[in-house]
């Protein structure tokens, strides 16, 4: 059940320029999955309307929520200056996460671009957990590539503890000189499946990689959104086939995304 | 203690509504709220048949507010009936269903589908959303086209009618008093103002739609100017609304003169809010020893 309720600041450090890395204690990290995000809101009542922000890792233990982020605008930049112990309003938890049964016994590769990488860390170690509770051919084989603008990679070694990390970056100071199609190439790699988030140009290149393959790719996508819940109808992507709630060539991100299969949507 | 009010006929628990498109059909919000403690429920606007809506962007923030260009997007009057009608069964609340159109053709095939429907139990008609091209704004800038419009409107609908209006014209009250003297049974306002938003990093407009309406906090003292003004213009009922996400403003428009009130963008910013002003306008007339919130009705002269 989705609830407003607020969240504890635990920590926050900077982990490259304009990137933090923030845990919060907050109730609603029980029902939290790989995929799926939360509504943050600005303290300053000037900026109302909740930050969509992927989720990066859960801890169920301590009921917590780890959100690596970019500053963006005015919203992420207050959260970019709060301190531990200190007290946020969060909605959630939000959207349909990555169908991990979808990806059992398969090669599956992960791909993150930028701001893109953060929920492919959940979604890694996901797998990884559900992989030990899976038979040998049940299990599915993870590949990580990640693309970044430079030389600060941010959760790299976080994602190394899941799968092998292929890396790109734009100016070539790390790895594959571009982004992460260049790294699929030049590494030579190849997939049953993909599961990414990235900037939109980043989707376009995986949804026809994955045409030309004839393989599934589930991409996850970001709109600008004002309820979060699937009411205002403000963060639609168009759709291939009528859409079955808005009977419309329209599904709504927030509520029938973020994660949509490639070959559904229309961008 | 009396929160009861009566628009046109129709009884509603309490003065609060939502305004139209910032809920659904209430699907989306049972999670939040408990639907039975609305006075009435306003739907998304619906026209005859399903329309797309606008490109993306369709909406942004703005300082104290937000603008959207939704374009009323809506699966049209059949899968309304079938489902969000038979949802609203449920519940026991009044139900007000927006409608919107592009001719008045298409407004009087939506309140005639509607006219059999138990379930539904006022209408109110959006000739003032700014973001489709054509029709709705074009019958709700003209005194003239917002009277051949309700006339018509009235000839064919079974339930009373409210007229929401734009606050996008020179003389409010003008619009108003052309809707009551063709027969509406109430009005509601105010739609959302048209603004913009450009966005200096891309050096293009924030909206796909260029413009786009704006809601939320910022836009109350212009609600409540207006609302005022139409209370001192018409007789007719009036459903205020216009940033509106507490009890305390909702009480301006009420004192103001609005016989109910609407929480529209407040709703994305808090799914609690309309509990919140329920509860919050009972607290006020305990604390305020108020016995009948019909003596707050336009006690600001």
């Amino acid at each position: 059940m989705k609830k407003k309720t607020c969240a504890k600041v635990l920590s926050q450090i900077c982990l490259a320029p304009g990137i933090y890395d923030m845990w919060l204690e907050t109730k609603i990290a029980k029902d939290a999955a790989a995929g799926q995000f939360i509504g943050v809101y600005p303290n300053d009542k000037s900026t109302l309307l909740p930050r969509p922000i992927s989720i990066c890792e859960v801890d169920k233990e301590k009921s917590a929520l780890r959100l690596v982020y970019r500053v963006a605008g005015k919203g992420t930049a207050e959260f970019s200056g709060c301190k531990d112990g200190d007290i946020l309003d969060v909605l959630g938890i939000l959207g349909n996460g990555y169908d991990l049964s979808l990806l059992k016994g398969k090669k599956v590769m992960l791909m993150g671009g930028g701001i893109g990488i953060p929920p492919m860390l959940e979604l890694a170690r996901e797998l990884y957990i559900q992989n030990e509770s899976l038979s040998e051919d049940e299990k599915s084989e993870i590949i990580i590539v990640v693309g970044y603008r430079d030389d600060k990679t941010f959760l790299r070694d976080d994602l190394e503890r899941y799968g092998k990390v292929y890396i790109a970056s734009e100016d070539g100071s790390v790895g594959t000189k571009g982004n992460v199609m260049n790294a699929i190439e030049a590494e030579k790699l190849s997939t049953d499946a993909i599961c990414a988030c990235g900037p939109m140009p980043m989707l376009r290149a995986i949804k026809k990689y994955a045409e030309e393959k004839n393989i599934p790719a589930y991409i996850s996508l970001e709109e600008h959104m004002a309820c979060g819940v699937g009411a205002c109808l403000g963060c639609v992507v168009k759709t291939k086939e009528v859409d079955h709630h808005s009977h419309v060539n329209n599904a709504r991100i927030c509520t029938d995304g973020p994660v949509f299969e490639a070959g559904e949507v229309d961008i | 203690m009396k929160t009861e009010i009566e628009i046109a006929g129709v009884k509603w628990k309490n003065p609060v509504t939502v305004g139209s498109g910032t809920f659904g059909s209430g699907m989306e919000y049972e999670e939040f709220v408990d639907l039975n403690r609305l006075g009435a429920l306003t739907t998304k606007g619906v026209a005859n048949i399903p329309w797309a809506g606008n490109p993306t962007p369709r909406v942004t923030e703005v300082y104290g507010g937000m603008l959207n260009a939704i374009g009323l997007q809506n699966p049209g009057i059949d899968v309304f009936c079938e489902r969000d009608l038979k949802f609203l069964e449920g519940y026991d609340t009044n139900v007000i269903v927006n409608v919107c159109g592009k001719s008045i053709q298409d407004y009087v095939d939506v309140v005639e589908r509607l006219s059999d429907e138990k379930r539904v139990d006022m209408l109110e008609i959006n000739v003032s959303c700014p973001n489709v091209k054509e029709g709705a704004i074009a019958f709700g800038q003209k005194a003239s086209a917002l009277t051949e419009i309700t006339t018509e409107i009235k000839k064919h609908a079974k339930q009373p009618i409210i007229m929401k209006l734009s606050p996008n014209v020179t003389d409010i009250t003008e619009m108003a008093r052309a809707a009551e003297a063709a027969g509406a049974d109430a009005v509601s306002l105010i739609n959302t103002i048209t603004g913009m938003k450009i966005d200096i990093n891309r050096r293009t407009f924030a909206l796909a739609n260029k413009t786009g309406g704006m809601s939320g906090p910022a836009i109350k003292p212009v609600a409540v100017r207006m609302v005022y003004q139409v209370a001192q213009a018409v007789k007719i009922p009036i459903i205020g609304m216009g940033g509106i996400s507490t009890a305390e403003d909702a009480l301006e428009f009420i004192l103001a003169g609005a016989t109910a009130v609407s929480v529209g963008a407040a709703n994305f910013i808090n799914p609690y809010a309309t509990i919140g002003v329920i509860d919050g306008i009972e607290e006020y007339m305990r604390k305020n020893h108020i016995e009948d919130i019909k003596e707050l009705i336009g006690a600001v002269k």
